[in-house]
């Protein structure tokens, strides 16, 4: 039998390496006099299984920090290690099999629009190496039945609501068996409600196949489902705190704007 | 496990099916611009050989193994006359059966209803000789023996006059050549060739009539039978070396050959064709690579997610080759169904002798193949735009 997501496949004893290890990370884009740092020399380390936030003005660096941490970008300075493995100087084609082991969320769902839900669920079982296509298929109905979309299988994209289809994108992300989510302001698109919703299913299915999530967020009613709130501000992390004190200071803030 | 089973157990989402099926009006517009031009290469090369193998269709009815000709003829709307005693001599030749002369012109052929004239091509032989591989026709020259007395073409174009649906009807059909009154005496069916409309049978005798300037001993064409079991080859080359230099020996391919070779290389027709074709292959690059380029661009995104999740570049590039092999495919189909309607079309309107044939079917393929295939691979080049940091 195929992992599907019922299975709570959390292999809790077994040591492993920090999901995530950055140590003196800086990145800059341009060239010449056009030249502008991003970061500077970021220190930072997941656990794996970890939830972590990562808020901060924009512009500040947080979406460079994931594609360098999901290996979309090669590293310029510093370290990057991703389960262990170094990113800095890796070739493309290690980073290509990396991206395998990590599910990526997008602020746009980016799913593609020719294919229906199921379809572009599978086009992430696609790609766990020997099952057969009916596998496959299953377990992509089965992540879209865990997402709550069981009845919504054959819907083009066109057709499904904003909730719905970043919902289909956490199920793409988690079909591949990531041992890491990045998301990148997966409810940036959505209404309060449904943005909680989502990341509350996506925070639970995270937890249950024992995978660690950075996330990038702006939004504080989510903040307390996290186990480490970061924050960043001109390219370093200045800020590292327990989830809870964060969650009160970011509500304080949003009552005393509001009122 | 069987392996076909494997492959099938093993597949993934038929992605580049997808990418085109489910955009039918891009996917319309490709395969019309396709078969566009799968049709118009169909019919230039169709037209090109229709016109070779219609300038032979009279070469192609003798029953003959060798042929002797003027060495100044060079194709059949200019044969030159030779001596008749040269045939002659070929039967000293002990691999030789028998001979045949033919005379062999264009006359201008008087319409019995409009009173037009038109350039028909006739041919003037011994009624009894065993000349044609059709025996029914061999048997039907025997009423050529009376003076006067024509088999026509019914395959002729209309332009000569209902001269086939009158003498089907029972009614006596008479015409005038040079002046002087023929008879149908019954018809046989050749088709018309790109350097002559019509064909005409007639028997040397008629035919000397009709042309009395015609030297005394003089032939266009010399027919050549031999035993059974003997080499063409070797009894050509004896007969070559053995005759003096004011005639030319072919073997029967060789007289074939010798006409095919005058339309290709002495006339621009075969270059007018193959230059159409071309064009046709042009426009569809055109179109193709406009659809696959196009298409890469507006689904780039898509592709870099992709990217993103761990796909290889090298699987997205093989979706795009296979949307090009798709798209050659559905769009060869409908171009070959058209190709042989318009064949058929073609047919009945000009008489010419085309139709679709295996040969000229798989190099239109080949060409739409080439032609996708090599749009999809400039199409790729997008790909390489795809950047899946750009997507966050």
């Amino acid at each position: 039998m195929p992992l599907g997501p019922d299975q709570a496949a959390v292999q809790l004893g077994r040591p492993s390496p920090p999901a995530i290890e950055i140590a003196g990370l800086s990145h800059w884009y341009g060239e010449g006099k056009m030249r502008r740092q991003v970061l500077e020399g970021v220190d930072l380390s997941i656990a794996s299984g970890e939830v972590v936030l990562l808020t901060g003005p924009s512009g500040c660096g947080k979406t460079t920090l994931l594609t360098l941490v999901g290996a979309l970008r090669q590293v310029q300075a510093g370290q990057v290690k991703v389960f262990g493995q170094e990113l800095a100087g890796s070739s493309r084609a290690e980073r290509q099999q990396l991206r395998r082991s990590i599910g990526m969320i997008f602020q746009g769902h980016n799913l593609l629009r020719c294919l229906s839900a199921e379809q572009n669920v599978q086009m992430g079982a696609d790609l766990l190496p020997g099952l057969s296509y009916r596998a496959r298929r299953d377990q992509a109905r089965e992540w879209l039945r865990a997402v709550g979309l069981g009845d919504q299988l054959h819907k083009l994209p066109h057709d499904l609501s904003g909730g719905q289809k970043q919902r289909v994108a956490i199920a793409r992300a988690l079909a591949t068996h990531p041992r890491l989510l990045l998301a990148d302001e997966p409810t940036a698109a959505l209404d309060s409600r449904t943005g909680r919703d989502v990341v509350v299913l996506l925070h639970g299915l995270a937890k249950q196949q024992g995978c660690g999530v950075l996330m990038v967020t702006h939004d504080p009613r989510i903040l307390d489902l996290a186990d480490r709130v970061l924050r960043m501000e001109d390219g370093r992390v200045v800020d590292t705190a327990s989830a809870d004190s964060v969650t009160a200071g970011a509500l304080a803030a949003t009552e005393a704007g509001s009122s | 496990m069987n392996p076909l089973l494997a492959i099938w157990s093993g597949r993934r989402i038929p992605l580049a099916w997808l990418l085109l099926t489910r955009q039918p009006v891009r996917l319309a517009v490709a395969l019309a611009g396709i078969s566009f031009a799968g049709i118009l290469m169909f019919m230039q090369l169709g037209f090109r050989d229709a016109l070779f193998d219609a300038s032979v269709t009279v070469h192609k009815m003798f029953n003959t193994d060798l042929v002797l000709m003027s060495p100044r003829t060079k194709s059949s709307i200019s044969m030159a006359g030779f001596p008749r005693r040269r045939l002659v001599q070929t039967l000293a030749d002990p691999a030789v059966l028998g001979i045949s002369p033919v005379h062999w012109n264009l006359l201008l052929w008087r319409n019995p209803e409009t009173r037009g004239t038109r350039s028909i091509l006739a041919l003037g032989f011994e009624p009894r000789d065993p000349l044609f591989n059709d025996p029914a026709l061999t048997a039907k020259a025997s009423l050529l023996t009376q003076k006067g007395r024509v088999l026509f073409d019914e395959r002729s174009r209309n332009e000569f006059g209902p001269v086939a649906t009158w003498f089907r009807q029972g009614r006596t059909v008479e015409s005038e050549v040079s002046g002087k009154r023929l008879r149908v005496a019954g018809l046989f069916a050749v088709g018309p060739s790109f350097g002559a409309d019509g064909n005409l049978l007639t028997s040397s005798e008629t035919f000397l009539s009709l042309l009395p300037n015609t030297p005394p001993g003089s032939i266009e064409l010399g027919l050549i039978r031999l035993r059974p079991g003997v080499d063409p080859e070797a009894v050509a080359k004896r007969l070559r070396q053995n005759l003096p230099q004011d005639v030319i020996v072919y073997t029967r391919n060789g007289f074939i050959e010798m006409e095919k070779d005058y339309w290709r290389t002495s006339t621009a027709i075969g270059f007018i064709f193959t230059l159409g074709a071309g064009m046709g292959f042009v426009v569809g690059c055109v179109i193709v690579y406009q659809i696959l380029y196009s298409d890469v661009s507006d689904h780039l995104p898509e592709y870099a997610t992709l990217m993103a999740m761990g796909y290889k570049l090298t699987s997205l590039l093989g979706v795009v080759a296979r949307e090009g092999f798709l798209l050659a495919v559905l769009g060869y189909l409908p171009a070959y169904g058209a190709g042989v309607v318009l064949y058929g079309v073609i047919k009945g309107a000009t008489k010419l002798p085309v139709q679709m044939d295996p040969d000229r079917a798989l190099v239109v393929f080949t060409m739409i193949l080439v032609m996708c295939m090599g749009s999809a691979a400039l199409a790729m080049r997008r790909l390489g735009d795809a950047d899946p940091a750009e997507i966050f």
